[in-house]
């Protein structure tokens, strides 16, 4: 079959990701594997929150934290999965050389390289809410979610999330030692300042600035406001600010970001080939 | 090709496994010294978590001891990731960069350099704990009440002795691994986080869960440490201090000797099987 240069950049590297993320056990342990962790960290929010709030589980501020906290496995999968793939291919497979002399398109095939850990985390988020729903009774009515409102943000936040990993592979091309902590840095930085797991205004008020420029501050609270309705509305970081705004501005964000990313990538990319980075391999 | 000077004196016994103990114990003492970024990443990347988990008690107007658990617990990840990343799977690390069957033709004792990748660690790691204890004390005014310094002491360390112990043992495991092994270490980290209450008194889980988590080092040493350095410590304890520190006692003896018992069964194993230079990537 004869596939356009994107297109089969984009499907072979999200097979490979599948592979390099999956086949080193048997499916029913991968399947353990990709749930225990974020179960084991969700945990720890609720016995958190049900130590001090005597378990009111049906709080918003408990809504709040918990959806917050299980929609952000995809800020850590996706955007590290896109970043990670450079340092994986560059100085674990030593293969990026390889990559770069293929006739394939590099930053769709970084993309791809996400879309595992978009599929992994996806089966996670799943779970997590599930779990939410069942056992402490998220109030998440199925038949009243605003679906429409819930995909378009969720399409929106992974795109938005894709590209951020972009503007992360390019500056781990031109990182040789703790380019693995940078997606660590990244995820751990969004995780306090974007409102995930409490309001931003809990920050300090010089603190709170950084959380109004991110997109996923934004994309959380859609993700609320889609899932939770009215509800939302009685604890939350943007409480001045309709639906609509919200998708205005995350829509003018992720368009910001994407650019500047691409364009930080192709300059990061260029520096990190006249530096010879590319085939760079340090056992850091 | 320059011929390396003579061994002058050549060392056996005691002498040899104390050596092999410094010797490996030298790199990640001196390595964090020479490369002082590391103390930056590694300090900086728990307290982002640990200021997380601050806010949300702040969000919730939780009392101002849990901030100081808080502190204290984030300090402890790094003893935690120290055990998982640089103890457990050091051995994989070796193999996958052609180091193992070094260490294994060496005339020092693989015991010895455990020993000393846990001397080291251990020395490093506790630098990089006492910066997360300060900056976090600092950042969120956390307020100490400190009931036996030398008793806090005193566990702490036998809580290391045990935890290093059982890294020892798990490193023995890993060496059969392969792939998994970066896998398996990743998995270990938020159920221990969760099951160690590195965030919140353990006391608050059903008496048997806390039963089997306590065979952990880590949650019994926290919930001693945490009893002797806050006022509200002790209401919030699972068992005494003391009871809590003969368990200790018992947990790093029994670490101690299963990992003596475990490297030699699994080096043998892996020289059976052909695993000690394998590297499948």
């Amino acid at each position: 079959m004869n596939r356009s240069v994107p297109l089969r950049s984009l499907l072979t590297a999200t097979w490979l990701g599948w592979k390099i993320e999956s086949n080193w056990t048997d499916p029913l342990l991968f399947a353990i594997y990709s749930i225990v962790k974020p179960l084991a960290a969700a945990a720890i929010l609720v016995v958190m929150y049900s130590i001090i709030s005597q378990a009111d589980f049906q709080s918003p501020v408990f809504a709040y934290l918990f959806i917050g906290n299980a929609f952000y496995q995809y800020v850590a999968r996706v955007l590290t999965g896109v970043s990670w793939a450079i340092i994986d291919d560059r100085e674990h497979y030593r293969t990026l050389k390889y990559i770069y002399t293929a006739p394939i398109n590099i930053p769709i095939f970084l993309l791809g390289r996400g879309v595992a850990g978009f599929l992994t985390s996806s089966f996670a988020v799943i779970i997590t809410m599930g779990m939410g729903m069942i056992f402490f009774k998220l109030p998440i009515d199925l038949k009243t979610v605003d679906w429409g409102l819930f995909l378009l943000a969720l399409v929106l936040g992974i795109f938005m999330l894709a590209m951020l990993g972009l503007l992360l592979a390019g500056v781990s091309l031109r990182v040789a030692q703790h380019a693995g902590g940078i997606g660590e840095a990244v995820g751990g930085g969004l995780f306090l300042f974007s409102g995930a797991i409490f309001p931003i205004s809990v920050l300090p008020a010089w603190l709170q600035p950084v959380g109004f420029v991110l997109p996923i501050s934004y994309w959380l609270e859609l993700i609320r406001r889609a899932l939770l309705g009215p509800l939302a509305l009685q604890y939350s970081t943007f409480p001045a600010l309709s639906n609509v705004q919200l998708l205005g501005i995350l829509i003018a964000m992720t368009a910001v970001w994407s650019v500047l990313s691409l364009w930080l990538f192709r300059v990061l990319e260029h520096s990190a080939r006249e530096k010879g980075n590319i085939d760079l391999t340090t056992n850091y | 090709m320059a011929s390396l000077p003579p061994i002058p004196e050549k060392r056996s016994g005691f002498r040899l496994f104390l050596m092999t103990v410094l010797g490996r114990s030298y790199p990640r003492v001196i390595g964090m010294q020479r490369e002082k970024s590391w103390l930056f990443f590694d300090t900086f990347l728990p307290m982002l978590g640990v200021a997380g988990y601050v806010f949300v008690y702040r969000a919730l107007q939780a009392p101002e001891d849990y901030i100081g658990f808080v502190v204290v617990g984030g300090a402890m990840t790094a003893f935690w990731m120290n055990i998982l990343w640089s103890m457990s799977s050091q051995l994989y690390w070796e193999k996958e960069t052609g180091n193992l069957p070094l260490y294994i033709i060496a005339p020092g004792p693989m015991m010895a350099i455990l020993l000393g990748m846990a001397l080291g660690g251990l020395v490093a790691t506790t630098l990089r704990a006492t910066v997360i204890i300060l900056l976090g004390s600092l950042l969120f005014n956390v307020q100490y009440v400190v009931v036996s310094l030398p008793l806090l002491l005193l566990i702490f360390f036998v809580a290391m002795v045990a935890l290093y112990g059982m890294g020892m043992t798990t490193a023995s495991l890993f060496l059969l691994l392969s792939r998994e092994a970066w896998h398996i270490a990743n998995l270990a980290q938020e159920p221990v986080f969760f099951l160690s209450g590195f965030y919140f008194p353990i006391k608050n889980f059903p008496f048997w869960l806390a039963a089997a988590a306590s065979l952990l080092p880590l949650t019994l040493g926290l919930d001693a440490m945490r009893q002797l350095a806050f006022a509200t410590g002790p209401s919030l304890g699972f068992l005494s201090p003391a009871i809590e520190l003969l368990i200790l006692v018992a947990l790093a003896a029994i670490f101690l000797v299963a990992a003596r018992w475990l490297l030699n069964k699994m080096e043998k194993l892996a020289v059976r099987e052909g695993r000690l230079t394998e590297s499948r990537r």
